[in-house]
Formats: structure tokens, sequence, C-alpha cells
């Protein structure tokens, strides 16, 4: 069914009690055009591109577990495209601007909010540094502008004042088109379209290798059994290496615990998506979600320290002492995969038929249309997409890497791997 | 949370060490003979496996030494510690 006012309407009047499901939860069949391993944001768009833009609709999803219960329901929701190098800025502004007409394109409300991302300075170096940011992003088109110290006050009036702060804030940039998105919205709303279309989801089924004759992907042995498919995408976040390693390539990624927490809900006190070294906004329901850096080692545990947490509210209490007395609801941690440049693998593998969704860190949210979009047109056509070609797994070989540490939010602690 | 035993100063909170990444990594001999994939892999790939790890750590507010030690990378438990220049525990038997 199609969502409009009028049938909200008709089911308020009922007590919400007929809404009908909203995907279908299918069994595997024995084969497929194409197997997408793992139920995230990145899988499900993929598979909703590839039946949408390019008629592939004989296409199964495996989620070992439910559907955006990875790090696509783990993330703190922020969406931006403030990158440094024109590579990354392309990319994700363009994933920016499929998030913008999202909702309407799958008949799903996403909860699209665009308060603007703010970045601080906490030196003139940084100031600089931002400058330069905000410089290329002009290049690439990407509307972004710097904020003094004064005009940061103005727009927080509740952080803490200058003179008493730890770390004195030297001004920052915004980029007002950044925002936040409903992460299991984004999920379910592929999941909805895509199921819509023929696809079949499958959940509770785990992916236990990828079968490879003679180079190449002919399916994957899974919990329920062998599927056969002549293409099969690695979309499994921060497991990635597991699977891709099995087969036999050799990845330059490395896990660890990402936190993030909530707490509880409170009056409007930000209107803006803070980002540096800590990221926090407020949500619909006033709650703050707080997100910072990894703990700083290998992990696949998806919980994170006391210590990180402390960090992170450290920092955030000295920026607004009025967060000091809020409680906190909540606190997880999901398994972000990081490459040495930050930036994903995307694309065709040495292995054909066998491609890469990969490497997405704590940068993978923001970029699920793009991703899923580009990834469907090369699958289906066989042509790795423009946008894509900068990002695969040969530029490790070739050198080219595309360093987006300072952009990935990753400032308060970032293993060096 | 993990405390970690320091071979030199015994059990310690891991906010006194630094991982230092992946153990056994052996950098090619003759890098100038040795092609571009070898050389990317010695950068750039690792294990990165779900279950048992070997890794280096330093004591960075500590002693400043450094251990190799296997760790489970689901559970955070310790299962051996050794020197840096040791052969890996399984390797030995």
């Amino acid at each position: 069914m199609r969502y409009s006012l009028p049938g909200i309407l008709k089911q308020a009047v009922r007590g919400h009690r007929g809404w009908p499901r909203v995907w279908r939860d299918s069994d595997p069949a024995h084969s497929y055009d194409v197997i997408i391993v793992g139920g995230g944001g990145h899988g499900l768009a993929t598979a909703y591109y590839l039946a949408r833009r390019h008629g592939i609709r004989r296409v199964c999803v495996l989620e070992k577990g439910w559907i955006g219960g990875g790090n696509t329901g783990r993330n703190t929701t922020i969406v931006r495209s403030n990158y440094l190098f024109p590579e990354s800025a392309r990319f994700y502004d363009f994933s920016l601007k499929l998030y913008e007409r999202l909702g309407r394109e799958l008949n799903y409300n996403i909860m699209f909010g665009q308060p603007g991302v703010l970045n601080l300075a906490y030196s003139r170096q940084e100031l600089r540094q931002m400058n330069r940011r905000v410089n290329a992003l002009r290049h690439a088109g990407i509307t972004a502008h710097m904020m003094t110290a004064g005009e940061v006050y103005r727009l927080l009036p509740h952080l803490r004042p200058p003179e008493d702060l730890a770390r004195p804030i030297f001004g920052g940039f915004l980029q007002p088109k950044g925002g936040t998105v409903r992460h299991d919205a984004v999920a379910w709303g592929y999941a909805r379209a895509a199921s819509r279309l023929g696809v079949d989801i499958v959940q509770n089924c785990t992916v236990e290798s990828i079968a490879v004759k003679d180079g190449r992907v002919s399916g994957v042995v899974t919990s329920q059994g062998e599927i056969n498919a002549d293409q099969v995408l690695l979309a499994t976040g921060g497991h990635a290496s597991i699977l891709a390693s099995q087969a036999g390539l050799s990845m330059p990624i490395t896990s660890f615990a990402l936190q993030a927490m909530v707490s509880e809900p409170t009056r409007p006190l930000l209107n803006v998506v803070l980002d540096g070294p800590v990221y926090v906004s407020q949500s619909d329901r006033g709650e703050l979600v707080v997100g910072g850096g990894t703990d700083l080692f290998n992990s696949y545990a998806q919980r994170g320290a006391a210590a990180t947490c402390e960090r992170n509210f450290a920092f955030l209490v000295d920026l607004f002492p009025c967060f000091s007395r809020l409680k906190w609801m909540r606190q997880w941690a999901g398994t972000v995969d990081y490459t040495p440049d930050h930036s994903p693998v995307l694309g065709p593998t040495g292995i054909a038929g066998l491609f890469l969704s990969a490497g997405w860190g704590s940068y993978g949210f923001k970029a699920i249309p793009a991703g899923g979009y580009t990834l469907a047109h090369t699958m289906a056509t066989g042509r790795v997409h423009d946008l894509i070609q900068p990002f695969s797994l040969d530029r490790f070989v070739a050198g080219a890497l595309i360093d987006e540490g300072a952009s990935s939010g990753m400032d308060l602690g970032r293993p060096v791997i | 949370m993990m405390i970690l035993p320091c071979p030199w100063c015994g059990p310690r909170d891991q906010e006194e060490f630094r991982w230092r990444g992946q153990a056994h990594i052996v950098r090619p001999a003759q890098p100038e003979q040795t092609g571009d994939e070898a050389w990317a892999r010695y950068l750039f790939a690792r294990d990165n496996s779900r279950g048992i790890a070997r890794e280096l750590w330093h004591h960075i507010y500590g002693c400043g030494g450094w251990f190799a030690m296997e760790r489970d990378t689901v559970s955070h438990a310790i299962k051996t510690v050794y020197g840096v220049g040791d052969t890996p525990p399984k390797a030995r038997s």
C-alpha cells in the first residue's frame, strides 16, 4: 500500500490496527542473478536500485540477524558532504542529494532534517585547515562557510564562556545542507521498496563462505544451504574482512568499536549538528545523540569501553556545562571497518562476479544512497560507475590513496593501522 | 575494560597502553625487488580476524616497553603474552 494522508486518517480512525507488513520476509530460493550479503543500508539500497533502475529483480539480500541491526541502526544518523578531496566531496554530495528526495522516492518518511553541520576549531591551525576545506568544498560546488567564534556563540548560546573553556573556540565552519536522517527508516524504506519490486529479503541467514569456481563466483554457502548466483556483493559493514579474506582477497581493513549514546529527552538546546571531535545532535524527541572516537584497538565486540565514553562526556561537558546533569539512557557500539585512508573500498575485485561495498568505517551511513546507486550501476552494466572509480581496491597497489582522515570525524582518537 | 598484563609491570589498566597493530608483519627483505602487489600487502593488508588476533601493545604511560599478545577480538579475553621478537605461541608447538 502507498502511504498517504487519507490513508493515515483512515488508520487513525481504526486505531492503527490495519497497517500491513512493510516488507516480505522470504525463504531463499535455489538461485538468483545477484546475492547481496548484508541487510544493512548499503545492501538494501543496492538491491533497490538494481531492481528499480536496472530491472534486475532476481535479487536476494541475506542478513545474519535482522535488517538494519548492524551499523545502519547504530550510527548517530548524521548526513553531510563536507569532505576535503574532490573524489569524496563529489561522491558524498551525490548521496546527500539522493537523501534529499529519498522520502518522496520511497514513499517512506525518513525524517530528514537539514539544520546544518558545524565543525568547531580549537586552534588557529585547525581554523586554517577548515578554511582550506571550505575553499575545496566551494570548488566542488558545495555550499559551506567559515564562522567566527562570535558567530558560533550566537548560534550556540549554551556554550561555556570562552574564558572558562579548557580549549577555547577559534571559530568553525558550517555546511548548511548537513543534517540527520532517521537511520532505521532508511533500512526499512529501502527494504519496503525493494521487496515490492520482487527482491527477496532473508533474515537470520548467515553466509558461511563464498563459492568460487575457476576464479568466478558461483554463489554462497549459508546456514540455510547453498544458493547460486553469478554476482555476489559483500556489504557486511564491520565484518567485511572475514568473508573477503576467506575468498582470497587481501583486505586493507581493520575493525574497531565505535560508541554512541543517547541522553534523556530535554528542551531544545541545539539547532545544529555539532561535529568534531565529539559529535552531537538533538533528536526530534529531544534526546542528545552523541558519538566520538573509537576504542583504540582492534575489536569486533559490539560494545565499547568506559574510558572512551568518559573521554567523550568530558569533552562535551567542557563545551556545554548544562549537559552535566543529563541522565544517559542508552549506550552501544558498532563495529567500524577502517581503511588506512579512511575512504571506502567499492566495486569489483580480482574474483569475477564478486563485488565489495566495504571499508565504510564511521562514514557509511551518509553514503547509503550513493553507495547503493553506484554499485547497482556497476553490477548491472559491468562498468564501474564514475563516482566510485577512485575507491577501488587496487588503489592500495597503485598508491592512489584518498586520505580523508580529517574529514571522517576521528580527531579524538584515530588508531594508526 | 581490559586489564593488560605488562611483562615488566604486571597487570595494569588498558588506558596505560597503546595498541600498535598486528604483530609479525614482515617487511620484504629487498624492497627494490618487491612487486607493487606484495609491497601493498605488506603496507596495508591486515588479518583483522574475528577471534584470536596477535598484536603489539606498548605500555606508553608505564615502563614504555613493547610486547606481543594473543587476544580475542570478540570477547577481549587475553590468551598469551610474549616477546616482540618471539615466535608466536602456536607456531612454537
